[in-house]
């Protein structure tokens, strides 16, 4: 059992309050998985060349501004070639306690491979110019405090808490899971054939973090939408590829999609209103949304895909 | 019907869930023939479960897993929609849905009556051991799944795997169906048909007429092992 939970704002007051209104959601969903918690918010993509990397520490006395300073060090040091260090003078970190967000002209220069090398006990959780991950091992509701979730604001965002069923609980088992740039997933359920497909995806030429299901499931839609197939493509053939039980929630910068398996044994209950779109594993978390009683609320159908637009 | 003043309400924004469901089983007897209304279930799971008296209880929105789950001579009426397993394993009373109910409904029910006006999802009625089921809506996959006795009435469609399995529980169904499960068919409606057919629809107060029903049944194939059809069903 685990508990996923999603909201895409339709209006400018929604986006505004996304993290006020998604944290009792979150923190209601802990029931159903105590024991990590996680969340992706998306907004508005930045420039064409401006990344944003979402980067976790495993020292909660992370000394960020220290950091900065050496990896401008770094990227500034001749082991870069002049012209991709011209183009990141200058780049942005905002910390909180163990995540930070490092924004900059990163589009001609991997930082995940400058990171891995240069400090390698930081780990990337997500790159793009539209998302933010957040995501720890604890109770829920302590890790929307820690990350000050309800100050967050963003168009939509994907959130999970784990109750670990096949796989360790680490900070990088928890969900979300990213691949890519701009793609998120959150999973409700367990996959009989995860190594199946890793050792495919592997094979590829991808790389894995952890030996987690739903990180195989995630790369393998990343690997397809990498190989230029739509999302909606890349799910008609996880329906044949993927073999268990899953409800996924999934976020690009531009949409909200949710499937289920074709047994749909794992829950999901949607709310739309004109003002938001909202997912959660149970109803009871979407009860306190604002003029729900009017919301068209339904169970999504086994193997149907659900995307909502930003 | 109680009057106005005789209802007794309880509010789950101020009571628990545990306050409110021991109140339905502590107050035994006292409550037979009264109306308790409950505000606010906001989602809440087992609300109204294990209810044994004559009373009726009606439910003001949402409710969560398991509502009026064991139910025994009560009537709870849900006005809103309803989570996985409403009824389930209810031994007899009734169980109104006015919204939609998610999967399980009705599982395991050894009698009473289950009306659920809008769509009931996938595996409604599964292993049905008695009682009725009238689904105002469609229903969805692998619905009356095992099921051993009772009716399941399904005015509109049903998904994929209808009947798989059944065993003597029997399904009318209205509108189409996406594939019969295994050993289900469909079988000629009989005038005994049509009378508990009737009887079922007017009760869950609905308008349809018995003669666009059409009736499912088991095949009885699966009765005995069949060692010829290396486990081709």
């Amino acid at each position: 059992m685990c508990g996923i939970v999603g909201l895409l704002g339709k209006t400018a007051e929604i986006r505004e309050s996304l993290g006020g209104r998604l944290t009792p959601m979150f923190t209601c969903m802990a029931a159903r998985g105590p024991d990590s918690g996680g969340l992706a918010v998306f907004n508005r993509p930045l420039d064409d060349s401006i990344r944003r990397y979402s980067v976790y520490s495993p020292d909660r006395n992370q000394d960020w501004d220290g950091l900065g300073q050496l990896l401008h060090n770094h990227l500034s040091s001749d082991s870069l070639s002049t012209d991709k260090a011209s183009k990141i003078s200058d780049f942005q970190i905002r910390a909180i306690e163990n995540h930070a967000t490092i924004i900059g002209n990163f589009d001609t220069l991997d930082l995940t491979e400058e990171i891995s090398r240069f400090c390698p006990a930081l780990r990337i959780l997500s790159v793009g110019r539209s998302i933010e991950v957040y995501k720890d091992v604890g109770e829920p509701a302590e890790i929307a405090r820690r990350f000050r979730f309800d100050s967050l604001s963003g168009t939509h965002c994907v959130g999970h808490t784990r109750m670990a069923t096949e796989s360790a609980v680490t900070p990088a088992h928890s969900h979300p899971f990213t691949g890519g740039e701009d793609f998120c997933l959150v999973h409700n359920g367990s996959l009989s054939n995860p190594y199946m497909l890793r050792r495919k995806l592997e094979r590829e030429g991808l790389r894995f973090e952890t030996d987690n299901d739903t990180e195989a499931a995630c790369r393998y839609i990343q690997w397809k939408l990498a190989i230029g197939a739509t999302l909606e493509e890349a799910l008609h053939e996880a329906f044949v590829e993927l073999d268990g039980f899953y409800t996924f929630l999934m976020a690009t910068h531009d949409q909200l999609t949710l499937v289920r398996d074709a047994f749909a044994c794992k829950p999901a209950v949607v709310a739309e209103t004109e003002d938001y779109v909202a997912v959660a594993s149970e109803f009871r978390a979407l009860a306190h949304l604002p003029n729900v009683s009017d919301a068209n609320i339904f169970e999504p159908e086994p193997e149907e895909i659900y995307s909502w637009p930003v | 019907m109680a009057s106005v003043e005789e209802d007794i309400v309880m509010d789950l924004a101020r009571q628990s869930l545990r306050d409110v469901n021991r109140f339905l089983h502590k107050n035994g007897s006292s409550l037979s023939g009264k109306h308790v209304r409950i505000l606010n279930p906001a989602g809440n799971h087992s609300v109204a479960v294990g209810l044994n008296e004559t009373m009726t209880v009606q439910i003001d929105g949402h409710v969560g897993y398991y509502a009026a789950g064991m139910n025994r001579q009560s009537t709870v009426t849900i006005e809103g929609n309803a989570g996985c397993g409403v009824a389930e394993n209810m031994m007899s009373g009734t169980v109104h849905v006015r919204g939609n109910a998610s999967t399980c409904a009705g599982a395991s029910a050894h009698g009473g009556q289950l009306f659920i006006d809008g769509n009931a999802a996938s595996r409604c009625g599964i292993s049905l051991k008695g009682g009725n089921i009238v689904v105002g809506g469609d229903v969805g996959t692998l619905s009356g799944f095992m099921a051993q006795a009772g009716r399941i009435v399904i005015c509109g469609d049903a998904g994929p795997g209808l009947g798989d399995s059944l065993y003597e529980a029997v399904i009318y169904l209205r509108g189409e169906h996406r594939g019969l499960g295994a050993d289900a068919c469909e079988e000629p409606m009989s005038d005994e048909d049509y009378d508990l057919l009737q009887k079922l629809l007017v009760a869950a107060r609905t308008n349809y007429d018995p003669q666009q029903f059409k009736r499912i049944a088991s095949a009885r194939t699966l009765y005995h092992w069949n060692a010829d059809r290396d486990q081709e069903y």
